[in-house]
């Protein structure tokens, strides 16, 4: 990176360690913290999207429907999200491999499953077998952000269903004196009052996301954990021109400075959110 | 292999007892289920010894937290926000790294096991959440029960042991219940986190990964991972309704019902 980078062997403290720091595996170390940021910025919208879904299948008339949101809704409260991200991420790949394959190879006659093995015809493999290798990181990666919206969503399901609750029913009664259908009251009136009811609740969720971005590693992304390890583990000066002990415990507390960091700004920004919203509301921390 | 010799195999095989070998092919429902099952006794290990143990730090730390010393208030706040600010599974990771290099000095060497290393983490982290619960109770204590232990001339400590801390732990029994199963359901992580599994003896879901990875089929293992977990945690929802009745007893009936909001705290 720097011009006195060439020599690593002669290098004072400092210069070794602005050399050291700038490599190029430490450059993927920078991105894989983008990696975290992309994750968080879909998988917020893309939940709180199921969620709301979720939530309005909870509120259905229809049996068949708010059975299925009451499912979803209480899919997070019994078993480890943990479970549901191991679960997922195979059962999608499978899911979608297996619609393809049936799109794309009709005269294929052997089944799919034999014993411990899934498989589908060689063209009908997404990414296809050939196809180079960032191709299947993004793949994976997409998989991992669906994986974590679906049960994201759950919880943002069962925050908006209690928003929605929350609501006082003496609104409800008066859009219908007013002559509104129930999709418009659902619309006019219930939707714009829930967010504050909801916003606690989201706002720990968001801290919660933030939390369960580190196992993107254990879904196999090279994260920032993945990267940390792989950096941390001593190296030999045969291979690597900056030679050092084992120092993943430098890095793992470099992952946590920065994890505390985020959660603390996002406590503040969101205690602020709260604040302005609550501004002339009925309740003990709002400034009626 | 029937039935009942995959019982005998596998039911202990998580602690040791039993076949030494994980069945490696033609694998079987009765397997999955006893092997699974048999990895859930680590998960109730870690949740259990954590809870009990969290319990009473985390009451220390409450109390500290809402000290008016500074040198007691200012750590505890410390040691909330550390614990509850950064991702479990990095505070897995660093302890992990933390306790390797204390046993390449020589210091305790044993905590580099998950029996011992990942319980010390998980005692820490849920003595931080709970001790943000209890503090949060202890401030909403109503001030009309600490005016009435004041005129039967009831100060300091007996003060704290029969009037604060009951209503404390009444207020904050609720939340404390969640907090127990995010801690049970947080157990599953140990073995994912760097802390090794010595001889194959691993939690529910190492073993469920384990399968998962063997037949490629996930359909089977995470659903049973899932039942077990929700049986485990109708299980701390009963023994926790049975605590907060005795907590409430005195309450009005309304008062006595537990309302189980998993998604509110954590």
């Amino acid at each position: 990176m720097f011009s006195f980078c060439t020599e690593p062997d002669a290098l004072g403290a400092f210069q070794w360690f602005a050399c050291y720091f700038t490599t190029g595996v430490h450059l993927n170390l920078y991105w894989s913290l983008g990696t975290v940021l992309i994750l968080l910025a879909i998988t917020a919208p893309v939940s709180l999207a199921f969620g709301f879904l979720g939530a309005m299948a909870s509120r259905s008339r229809i049996l068949p429907l708010s059975l299925l949101g009451k499912t979803y809704t209480s899919m997070v409260r019994g078993v480890p999200d943990i479970v549901f991200f191991l679960f997922f991420v195979i059962a999608l790949d499978q899911a979608l491999e297996w619609t393809k394959h049936q799109i794309v190879c009709p005269d294929w006659t052997e089944p799919i499953r034999q014993g411990a093995n899934f498989l589908v015809c060689p063209e009908a493999k997404i990414p296809l077998g050939a196809s180079p290798q960032v191709v299947h990181e993004i793949y994976g990666f997409f998989v991992a952000v669906f994986t974590f919206s679906i049960v994201f969503g759950a919880f943002a399901a069962n925050v908006l269903y209690g928003a929605m609750r929350a609501v006082p029913r003496a609104q409800m009664e008066t859009a219908e004196a007013y002559g509104m259908t129930p999709r418009q009251s659902f619309w006019r009136i219930l939707v714009p009052q829930m967010w504050i009811y909801a916003l606690p609740g989201l706002s720990n969720l968001w801290m919660i996301l933030i939390k369960a971005t580190p196992l993107l590693f254990i879904l196999g992304i090279e994260d920032i954990v993945y990267w940390a390890r792989e950096l941390g583990s001593s190296k030999s000066a045969r291979f690597f021109d900056y030679p050092h002990g084992d120092w993943r415990l430098w890095y793992f507390l470099g992952l946590l400075v920065f994890y505390l960091a985020f959660t603390r700004v996002s406590e503040i920004a969101l205690d602020r959110i709260t604040k302005r919203l609550s501004h002339g509301q009925n309740f003990a921390g709002g400034g009626a | 292999m029937t039935c009942v010799e995959a019982i005998q195999g596998y039911a202990l095989r998580s602690i040791g007892i039993g076949e030494r070998l994980l069945p490696r092919e033609d694998f079987t429902l009765c397997q999955q289920i006893t092997l699974i099952g048999s990895g859930v006794l680590w998960n109730i290990y870690f949740g259990l010894l954590a809870l009990v143990i969290g319990f009473f730090i985390a009451n220390a730390v409450a109390v500290a937290k809402a000290s008016p010393r500074y040198w007691l208030r200012k750590p505890a706040e410390w040691f909330i926000l550390v614990f509850r600010g950064s991702p479990l599974f990095i505070q897995f990771f660093l302890a992990y790294f933390i306790f390797l290099s204390m046993k390449q000095a020589g210091i305790l060497p044993f905590l580099t096991a998950a029996q011992a290393g990942a319980l010390i983490v998980l005692i820490l982290n849920t003595a931080a959440y709970s001790g943000e619960i209890f503090f949060g109770a202890l401030r909403t204590v109503p001030r009309g029960d600490l005016e009435a232990a004041d005129a039967y001339g009831l100060t300091g400590w007996s003060r704290f042991r029969r009037i604060t801390w009951p209503t404390t732990m009444r207020l904050a029994w609720p939340a404390y219940t969640n907090e127990a199963i995010f801690l049970f359901h947080a157990t599953t992580l140990v073995f994912f986190s760097g802390f090794p599994a010595q001889r194959q003896q691993g939690d529910a879901l190492y073993y469920a990964n384990y399968f998962a990875d063997k037949t490629f089929n996930p359909f089977v293992p995470y659903p049973i991972v899932a039942g077990y977990f929700i049986l485990l945690t109708l299980a701390i929802i009963g023994l926790f309704n049975l605590m907060n009745r005795r907590l409430n007893r005195h309450m009005p009936q309304e008062a006595r019902r537990i309302r189980y909001r998993p998604q509110l705290i954590r």
